[in-house]
Order: structure tokens, then C-alpha cells, then sequence
């Protein structure tokens, strides 16, 4: 099949090139001839390396997005943001309070947010990313952190806050808060952990790393498998390396 | 963008067959796995990797002979990007731990170099936390459940997927390490995905005999390393930072250890040096070298730089025989290429078809034969479906899982994918997606030993670009615990090492200079310089009025 391409003007930086017009702005970038030195990440939208600012023909409104998940438009204006100067609190997560008072101290200028919800609708993940920031206010860590879990920290809400707040720096504060402090640590983790310095699985281990290949085939073979749909208290028969 | 009339047009055979396939599938049948045999057949004549002309001997240096990809073969017959004899040895930056790399192994490395009193500088080619480990979607694995499983089943499952290649000591510490590294993210403060009391959920992988895959939603990769990332810049005290930044040579001493790195500093395009007591590798994979012109599943950053460097610096390679291939990438939309579609669309029942919307292969066949089929159906039968970019792919028919399951269950269960593709127009519950086998994973690479360490005195090794770990295949959810396994050992090893055992010596770079010596008594490398830092998509239109291209200081 015979691909059929229509060329679109739009302007990087200032510059005007003519790119197909089924390309993100990253692909078109390198279209029109730049390799990405910066700007550019994992190029499936998880990173949050490629954040852009744009304008639209007949409209007042500055668009934001990120270059490798974003269409481009005909005459669309653009600026690419590698980063966004962020403020960063530093922190000893272990000896925070999962309250307010840690945001008060580390993010005060979260307090300046003035419900504009620019936040919100420049969000390229779609989070509700005010609502989070009244949470961090209010001292919410478990939703501050479950609204936030998507962010990829480009950085785009804050390059339009009149809040100057750098949200994606306080999401991770607060996530890191509730991974660390409010949800309860997994208990057979820390058995096993002290299992392991206790040195209970040195000799099996030992017996392994010396078997021959035809003992090690057998053994592997003899495995004994958890059923997909066992619940979590299944337990094997043998309990010999346990 | 959505699909095209054309493909639109397509997608209604499809449909079509649709009905009976569900209805056969129902009634438990399914279509019949290939024996042995086909499977071997399949394998020699269209996976990647048996490929005549997959494989090229190195032709210089420490590994001479043993055959690899022929695209890092090319990164490694190249000279260096300096002229060794014009770069100005004096230290820029001074300081007791290099880490190079900006990715998971690096930034755990960074945080435990710390732990034991080390300055820790990290250069990260675009910025820290843009790696692999982002990306990484399915999981972690490590034996944490007591009542059911131990390092030593999870050892037994490394070395069956690995085809009990892997390196016995790696393999331990790797398994051994696990329950604390775990415990340690979790510290951290992590969001693995939890019961209300705490207990962590878990689910198989492919070649697990326990449940031990720990995950983050489906972003299990971003939430471990947005972690690390923010725990390693919570010392600006004592780990700096330095992004858009490459290392692209090693620096040796005259006591034969490793001293640091020459640095590139991509915006001023200055080469200068770092000084160090020891030096850790952490730069990844090489997806981005597009070995055999796939698509790949990986980061922009990922150009097998590390390779280069240790190799010329006389480290050893192992296991880059073997490189891993995912069957289900995405071949449309163009703006995701490349990207993962996860094997758990096949295990809940999509079927796998070609242009005339026919079965032709069994969808739970094992990764590598799977991904030949497609190879097979496309390059011999010529019955894959063209896309508009001139790429092409078969299809793996999504919307029958709702049809086999309910609907709802492909929003439900693959909600990150179902959205991504909404985004371009396309709902993955009502029309089938376009799929070719992607590069996914280095399962080779610097050779090392379980503290991370290598031939070189004061040089380390962790995560991708190390290898022995993964012998010939690595399982799904051990390269995020690798990561953090061989980068905490390289970092805590390397601290230890800048504490007691580098000696100061005069800078040099000998090595590079025999290395040329070398490449230049074979006739190698004369046209090419390495590493290759980032990969250059520029459209070759544009290209031949690029007239610097040849100018080896930039980039290009």
C-alpha cells in the first residue's frame, strides 16, 4: 500500500517546517531534521521527558503536552520544555509525619493555591492534579498519594501555576509518605528478610550452585507449581528449602 | 491516529471469523501448539538470533572472535569519539564514586555508595531517571511469601529460563538479595500493590513456579524508579547530578585501576575529566541500536554505551550471543512503535492472525517461537498487514477476550493500554491491534562478579549492561530486581573500594591509544566512532544537507 503524505506547516521554535501530518511533534522534530539531544525519553509517554507548550491558530489559549503522545496540528506554535525548574524539599522520608505539617514545612507555597485549576487541565496523564494538592493541604497523604500515582513528573502543571507550586515534587512526597508510613509494611517480607541474614537458605543455595546440569535439569522439571488460581495461602508439599 | 479505511476494511474480516473462533475456543479448542520439532524449525529458519547473518566475530580486543550482533560488533570496531593524545587529563570534577548512568542500577547505586560515606557523582546522558527502569510495566519478583517459596525455587526458575547458562554466583546473589531489596523499596516508600493489612499481592511471570511477581499497578518500573531518583537527589550534599552529561572513555591510572571517565557535555560539546576513586557502570541496555532494524521496546538512551567503554578498557564480554525479542510489539500507531503489548492479552485468550484473518499460529507458544511465527507469516508467506508508514504486523485480536470473558474485561484488566490507545483513536475493546516482534532486552553484556566487580580494579558493573546474571533469557520481573540488586552491591562495593583500595596515580588514557593501535593493525573502524550516545532518526531528506555529519565532535 501506497502511503499517501500530506504536509502540514508547523513551527518549532519559531521555524516554520513542513512535516506529514500523521506524526507526533517528536516524530516531526526528527523530520524536519533534529536529533534529540534533550526533550526526549521513553517515547511511550511514562518518562515525562518531552514536555511542549504550544498555541493554536485563532485561539488565545497556551496548550500544553508531551511531544511523543501529542498529534501535530497545522500551525501549531511550539516550544519544547526538556524540564521545568522545579523546588525541591529535601527530606528524610523515614522521620516525616505523614501530616500537614510535613507539606507545610517542605511546600508552604502549596497553601498559595488559589483553585484556579490549571493544574488540572494541563495534566497530559489526566489526574486530577488540584484535587491532590487541596489533599496535601488538608493533610490527606493516602489520597494526595492515590490521586497522583499516574503523574510522570514532567513538570507541565507548574510552568502554568500562579501558585508557583512545584506539584509533581510534592506528589512524590506524599506518595513516598504513605508507601513508607501509612500503609502497613508487609510482615511476611520482614520475616523472610531476617530468614535470609540467619543464612536458612546458604545450603540449598550451595547444593544448587554445585549441581551438574542433568541434576539441575531433574530438579527444575520436579518443580512443584502453584496453581494460577490458588489463593495466597497455597502451600507446597514439600517444604524441604522453605 | 485511527486506523485507516483500509486497515478499517481489513479489521472486517477479522470480525468476521471472529464468532466461530470464540465459539471454538469456548469449547475448550484450541488451535494445536507446534511439536519439537516444528518449534526447532520455525526457531532456525526466522528467529532473529538463529539467523546466518545475526552474528559477527569481533575482530578486536579481549573477545576477539566470539560472534555478536553485528550492530554492537560495530560499536566496538570504532574509535574512540576523542583523540586520545589531545584530551586534557586534568581533573574537572573530582570525587570518590562515578556512577555512569542515571537509570535504576545507577541511582541505587548512587544511594548506597552514600550510605558508606562516599561523594557520588552521577552523569546521566539526558536525566536522571530517563532509563529502561522507567518504563518496565509487569513487576519485581523476589521469593518474600515464607510459607510457600525461597530464594531457592526462585534460583531453580532463574537458571530453567536462563537454559542453565547463568553464572552460579550471580544467580545466587541475585535471588539471595532479593527479599531485602524488596523490603528495602518498600522503605522507601514504594506503592507496591497491597492488601489492607500489608501483605504484598503477587502473581506468576513466565517460568515461575511460585507466585512472586510484586507490582505497582502497571507502572511497577516508574514507581521504583521515580523513587530512587527522588532518594538520590534528597543528598544534593553528597550526590551531585550532572545531566545531558555522557561519559564516553574510560580513564585509567598508572597503577593499572580505573580513575574516572572523559566526559561530554552535550550542550557545550566539551570533553573534559572526572576523576574518581572507582568508577560504576550503569548505562543499560542497547535497544536503540535497532539490532537487525527491529522496533524496540526501549529508551531513547539505550546505545549500549558501557560495552564500548569497559571493552576498550580490556573487560570482558559474556552472553551478547543471545538477545531477547518480545513477540507482541506495537507496529500502528506509528506514535507508540515499538512499545510492549503485555503477554497477558495472549493468556486471556486474544488470538493471533494474518492479513486474511486466519490462525496461524498458536498464541501461547514460548516467546521466542511465537515471535518467529510472526517472522514467518510477514517475511515467507507475505500475509502480514501493511501499515500506512510502510511498516507491518499481524493482528492479535483483542475484543474476543470481552467476547470470551465479559464485557468490560479488556478496559478493566489492560486499562493503561486501552487508554493509550483511546488517545489515538483506537478502543482496543472493539478493534484488534497491530502487532511485530520488538527488541527488547541485552541479555549479555560487561562481565562481572557478584559484588559487581571486574577485571578492572576500581571498575563496576550493574544492571543491563552487565551480564551472566540472565545466562541465555532473562524471566519477566528479574531486570527490575537486578537493577537493584547489582546496583546496591556495585555501589556499597565501589565505596569500599575508594575507601581502601585506590591508590592515586598519573591519569592516562593507554588504553584507548592501544586499542586504536589495534584497530588500525586490523583495518577496523576507520569510518566509525563510538559509543554511539543517543540514536540519530533524522529523516534523510534532510540529512544530505547535513554537511557536518562527518565532524566527530557533535553527536552526529
Amino acid at each position: 500500500m501506497e502511503p499517501k503524505v500530506n504536509l502540514i506547516p508547523i513551527h518549532i521554535m519559531g521555524k516554520q517546517y513542513m512535516v506529514p501530518d500523521v506524526l507526533t511533534v517528536m516524530k516531526a522534530m526528527e523530520y524536519a531534521g533534529y536529533q534529540l539531544t534533550r526533550g526526549c525519553g521513553c517515547r511511550g509517554g511514562i518518562c515525562g521527558a518531552c514536555g511542549i507548550a504550544y498555541r493554536l491558530p485563532n485561539s488565545y489559549k497556551i496548550e500544553v503536552g508531551l511531544a511523543c503522545q501529542a498529534m501535530v496540528q497545522p500551525d501549531m506554535y511550539l516550544a519544547v520544555l526538556p524540564f521545568y525548574p522545579n523546588k525541591r524539599g529535601v527530606h528524610d522520608v523515614e522521620n516525616l509525619g505523614a501530616n500537614v505539617d510535613t507539606f507545610k514545612a517542605l511546600y508552604p507555597e502549596v497553601f498559595k493555591c488559589v483553585s484556579c485549576n490549571t493544574c488540572t487541565k494541563s495534566c497530559p496523564m489526566s489526574i486530577e492534579v488540584m484535587d491532590y494538592i487541596n489533599a496535601a493541604m488538608r493533610g490527606d497523604v493516602r489520597q494526595a498519594a492515590e490521586l497522583s500515582f499516574d503523574c510522570v513528573m514532567c513538570g507541565l502543571c507548574t510552568s502554568r501555576c500562579p501558585a508557583e507550586i512545584s506539584h509533581a515534587n510534592v506528589a512524590i512526597l506524599a506518595r513516598r509518605l504513605y508507601g513508607s508510613q501509612v500503609v502497613p509494611r508487609a510482615e511476611h517480607l520482614a520475616k523472610q528478610v531476617k530468614q535470609v541474614k540467619t543464612g536458612k537458605f546458604k545450603e540449598g543455595l550451595a547444593k544448587l550452585k554445585s549441581a551438574d546440569l542433568t541434576s539441575l535439569k531433574e530438579l527444575y522439571k520436579a518443580r512443584e507449581a502453584e496453581p494460577d488460581n490458588a489463593p495466597d495461602e497455597w502451600a507446597p508439599k514439600s517444604n524441604d528449602y522453605l | 491516529m485511527p486506523y485507516t479505511p483500509e486497515l478499517k476494511q481489513l479489521i472486517k474480516k477479522v470480525e468476521a471469523t471472529r464468532p466461530e473462533r470464540v465459539r471454538r475456543k469456548k469449547e475448550g479448542k484450541e488451535m494445536p501448539a507446534m511439536s519439537l520439532e516444528e518449534r526447532q524449525a520455525v526457531l532456525d529458519a526466522f528467529h532473529p538470533d538463529c539467523k546466518k547473518t545475526s552474528k559477527r566475530p569481533i575482530g578486536v580486543g579481549v573477545n576477539k572472535g566470539y560472534a555478536i550482533s553485528p550492530e554492537i560488533v560495530d560499536t566496538l570496531e570504532a574509535k574512540s569519539r576523542v583523540d586520545p593524545d589531545k584530551v586534557d587529563l586534568t581533573p574537572r570534577f573530582s570525587t570518590d564514586v562515578l556512577v555512569v548512568g542515571g537509570g535504576g542500577a545507577g541511582a541505587a547505586a548512587a544511594i548506597m555508595a552514600r550510605e558508606q560515606g562516599a561523594k557520588v557523582l552521577v552523569l546521566t546522558k539526558l536525566r536522571m531517571g530517563d532509563a529502561n527502569t522507567m518504563m518496565a510495566e509487569g513487576g519485581i519478583q523476589s521469593a518474600s511469601k515464607p510459607h510457600k517459596d525461597s530464594p531457592y525455587y526462585h534460583y531453580l526458575d532463574v537458571l530453567g529460563g536462563g537454559h542453565f547458562k547463568n553464572v552460579p554466583e550471580l544467580a545466587e546473589a541475585l535471588v539471595a538479595d532479593a527479599p531485602e531489596t524488596l523490603a528495602w523499596l518498600e522503605s522507601l516508600g514504594c506503592m507496591f500493590t497491597k492488601e489492607a493489612d500489608g501483605r504484598l499481592l503477587t502473581i506468576h511471570g513466565g517460568g515461575t513456579s511460585r507466585k512472586r511477581m510484586h507490582y505497582a499497578a502497571d507502572i511497577t518500573g516508574a514507581e521504583i524508579m521515580r523513587t530512587l531518583r527522588d532518594e538520590a537527589l534528597n543528598y544534593p550534599e553528597d550526590i551531585r547530578a550532572i545531566d545531558f552529561t555522557s561519559a564516553v572513555e574510560l580513564v585509567l591510572n598508572d597503577k593499572g585501576q580505573c580513575a574516572g571517565v572523559v566526559a561530554y557535555n552535550h550542550e557545550t560539546e566539551e570533553y573534559f575529566t572526572v576523576r574518581a576513586k572507582a568508577v560504576i557502570m550503569a548505562t543499560g541496555g542497547s535497544g536503540r541500536l535497532h539490532i537487525q532494524d527491529f522496533m524496540t521496546t526501549n529508551h531513547y538512551g539505550a546505545t549500549g554505551d558501557g560495552l564500548v567503554m569497559g571493552y576498550r578498557a580490556g573487560v570482558e564480554l559474556c552472553f551478547l550471543h543471545t538477545v531477547q525479542f518480545h513477540p507482541t510489539g506495537v507496529s500502528f500507531p506509528d506514535q507508540i512503535e515499538g512499545l510492549l503489548l503485555t503477554e497477558k492479552f495472549r493468556g486471556m485468550g486474544a488470538n493471533i492472525l494474518n492479513i486474511d484473518a486466519e490462525q496461524f499460529v498458536f498464541e501461547r507458544e514460548p516467546r521466542d517461537v511465537e515471535a518467529a511465527a510472526f517472522i514467518r507469516e510477514c517475511e515467507e508467506r507475505k500475509k502480514g498487514i501493511a501499515t500506512p508508514s510502510g511498516k507491518v504486523g499481524v493482528w492479535l485480536d483483542s475484543p474476543m477476550i470481552d467476547d470470551l470473558k465479559g464485557p468490560g474485561t479488556v478496559q478493566r484488566e489492560f486499562v493503561g493500554k486501552w487508554k493509550l490507545y483511546l488517545r489515538h483513536g483506537i478502543d482496543i475493546s472493539k478493534e484488534p491491534m497491530l502487532t511485530y516482534p520488538t527488541l527488547h532486552y541485552q541479555n549479555g553484556g560487561l562481565k562481572i562478579g557478584a559484588k559487581g566487580e571486574t577485571s578492572l580494579p576500581g571498575f563496576y558493573a550493574a544492571g543491563e549492561v552487565a551480564g551472566g546474571i540472565h545466562g541465555e533469557n532473562r524471566l519477566m520481573g528479574n531486570s527490575l530486581l537486578d537493577v537493584c540488586v547489582f546496583g546496591r552491591r556495585a555501589g556499597e562495593a565501589a565505596a569500599g573500594f575508594a575507601k581502601a583500595g585506590a591508590r592515586e596515580g598519573k591519569l592516562n588514557l593507554e588504553h584507548v591509544k592501544k586499542y586504536h593501535q589495534e584497530l588500525e593493525k586490523a583495518g577496523l573502524g576507520r569510518d566509525r566512532v563510538s559509543p554511539v550516545l543517543l540514536p540519530d532518526y533524522v529523516n534523510p531528506d534532510v540529512k544530505k544537507y547535513q554537511l557536518t555529519t562527518s565532524y566527530v565532535g557533535t553527536i552526529r
